[in-house]
């Protein structure tokens, strides 16, 4: 099934110009009841002819539970991003990033192909103090503008700490989830599956509700 | 669910940054860059003029609006759309756009001002539009900050999906609060309006909103407090007729009841009216000669898409004049001193 338009297609080709190196992508669906599985198998399937610098591995939830429990997939479909080392970074897409959200997964291939730039010092410090796991859920919705620069900071911040790991939950797909996390407004970002805010707020509010997990007054 | 695919991701995104064009002085800086930014830009590029976009957010509310059926042209187009070719014209002019900056202030000179930004950079320029747009008030009810973001929302596009199968009230009577409604009532179960006074929405969204089966209005009747302990469970309400308090259950409030100017960097600053808009001229110059302002920004009743651009395209040709003014200001001091 063809999911990128050849206008969309096209925009990619040059975007994606810029990656460095390869990205590995583990997508994880599952037969039966799976809304947007096809189609993110289809999105990615057309991601692969847009640039050889991405390179997709199709797995099935129930049948690769052993790369399933590597990567902490619970979801379908979800995508778990490597880079060209196939190390896992903690970054993963539940659902499809489709919509506003083929923003920030573009931008997250381009960040863990090497193509990034650095976070600012004063952040990258803050951040390196962070010693424990720290878990970052970002709630989106397709339609929401705002979304994409949550999710992108979520999974910079992954990115730049073996200690933080970061998940895009598209909340409409997984509505269980979202109502388990009283998910009314997007984005939502949820660390440790504890502390909370809502809206694409500033780097600097994501590693205040970090540093309270990792030092809890 | 849609499916489609909102790349806006312009090229340039992750290279190095070369960017002589900030070292040197701009002809007109346009801060924000919505419709009365981007109008505003294309019109000055277009007079030969350098010319610099920065903004937060590129598209500005219209990427916030499902459908926009009122700019001519286009009998229905989604915003996102419009907003994208917004975006491709003012590139396909070259116009250099510096993307997700933020404007921390301006401070005038007489002939070249300074425009600051939050990540500390400074940018001069012989003239300045701002067109920062607004964003949505608030209701300023007891509940509403509480329960933000647990059933309190201010874009129903982003939530709507959010309430499937559930009921929903919307607070305002404007174009953006029916909308919201007939947004709203393709996904939740019952879509509840809740105004303080009449409905001042075209009348074309009005019949629509009541021809749909599960919407119900209430009007002239003031939220007084948004309820609920961990959500939202409803608004506590007075009608005006009978003076009577009642209470409409409700698993989201949509607040949808106008804008607000985002002026704050510039107070102190600029001259502004008791809305906090932007006080202009007719050549929708500032208080600060040069400094010129366009779209929701400036002050007046009406903000729409089309009357922001064309604001836009007004006052890039203002700030046109007024270059071509200073230039030749310059010029014949030049030739006095010869
Ligand atoms: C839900 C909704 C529905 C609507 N429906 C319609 C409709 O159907 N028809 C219609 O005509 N109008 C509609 N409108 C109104 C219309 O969107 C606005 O009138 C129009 O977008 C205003 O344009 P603008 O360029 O003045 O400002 P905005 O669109 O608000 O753009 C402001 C720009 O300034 C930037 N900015 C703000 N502050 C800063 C800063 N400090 N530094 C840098 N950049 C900054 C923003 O990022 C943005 O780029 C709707 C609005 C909403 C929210």
């Amino acid at each position: 099934m063809q999911i990128l338009t050849e206008e969309v297609k096209t925009q990619l080709r040059e975007i994606l110009e810029a990656m460095k190196n390869e990205v590995h992508l583990a997508l994880f669906t599952k037969n039966g009841d799976c809304p947007t599985c096809e189609e993110t198998t289809g999105m990615l399937k057309d991601l692969e002819d847009v640039t050889s610098k991405v390179v997709v591995h199709y797995y099935d939830l129930e049948k690769n539970q052993q790369e399933a429990s590597e990567w902490d997939v619970k979801l379908t479909p979800s995508i778990v991003v490597l880079d060209n080392n196939k190390m896992y970074h903690g970054i993963k897409f539940n659902g499809i990033p489709a919509g506003h959200e083929i923003n920030s997964f573009i931008k997250t291939l381009l960040e863990v192909s090497g193509a990034g730039a650095e976070l600012p010092p004063e952040a990258q410090k803050r951040l390196d103090a962070v010693s424990t796991p720290v878990n970052i859920k970002v709630f989106v919705t397709l339609g929401c503008p705002h979304c994409p620069g949550a999710v992108e900071k979520a999974h910079k911040l992954a990115l730049s700490n073996p200690h933080v790991s970061s998940e895009m939950i598209e909340a409409q797909t997984f509505h269980d989830v979202s109502n388990k996390f009283n998910v009314s407004s997007v984005p939502k970002i949820v660390i440790n599956d504890e502390y909370e805010f809502v809206g694409d707020q500033p780097l600097e509010v994501f590693l205040e509700e970090i540093e309270k997990v990792h030092m809890p007054s | 669910m849609s499916l489609s695919f909102d790349l806006n991701l312009s090229g340039g995104l992750n290279r190095p940054p070369q960017k002589p064009y900030l070292e040197e002085i701009q002809d007109v800086t346009v801060i924000g860059a919505g419709p009365a930014g981007l109008s505003a830009a294309i019109y000055a590029k277009r007079k030969g003029l350098k010319t610099l976009v920065i903004a937060t957010r590129v598209g500005g509310q219209v990427l916030d609006t499902s459908a926009i059926e009122n700019y001519p042209g286009f009998s229905s187009i989604s915003g996102e759309e419009l907003a994208k070719q917004f975006r491709n014209h003012a590139g396909s002019l070259g116009i250099p756009m510096e993307q997700q900056k933020e404007v921390a202030g301006i401070t005038g000179g007489e002939s070249v001002k300074t425009v600051s930004l939050k990540d500390g950079s400074k940018i001069r320029s012989r003239s300045v539009i701002i067109a920062t747009g607004s964003h949505h008030k608030q209701l300023g009810v007891p509940g509403e900050g509480r329960l933000k973001g647990r059933g309190v929302a201010y874009c129903a596009i982003c939530d709507g999906p959010l309430f499937q199968d559930r009921t929903v009230i919307v607070a305002g009577g404007g174009n953006a609060a029916v909308e919201a409604v007939i947004d709203l009532s393709k996904i939740a179960q019952k879509v509840i309006l809740v105004h303080r006074s009449q409905l001042r929405a075209d009348d074309i969204l009005v019949k629509r909103m009541n021809q749909l089966n599960n919407v119900e209005v209430h009007l002239e009747t003031p939220i007084q407090e948004i309820l609920g302990d961990k959500m939202v469970e409803g608004v506590r309400v007075i009608q005006k007729a009978t003076g009577k308090e009642n209470v409409i259950k409700g698993d989201g409030v949509f607040v949808e009841i106008g804008y607000q100017s985002n002026t704050k960097v510039f107070e102190g600053f600029l001259d502004m009216n008791d809305k906090n808009e932007l006080i202009v001229d007719n050549q929708l110059q500032t208080s600060i000669p040069g400094v010129f302002a366009a779209g929701d920004v400036i002050e007046g009743p009406y903000k729409q898409v089309v009357i922001s651009a064309g604001d836009g395209a007004k006052a890039a040709l203002a700030a046109n004049d007024y270059i071509n003014h200073i230039q030749s200001g310059e010029e014949n001091k030049n030739a006095n001193i010869n």
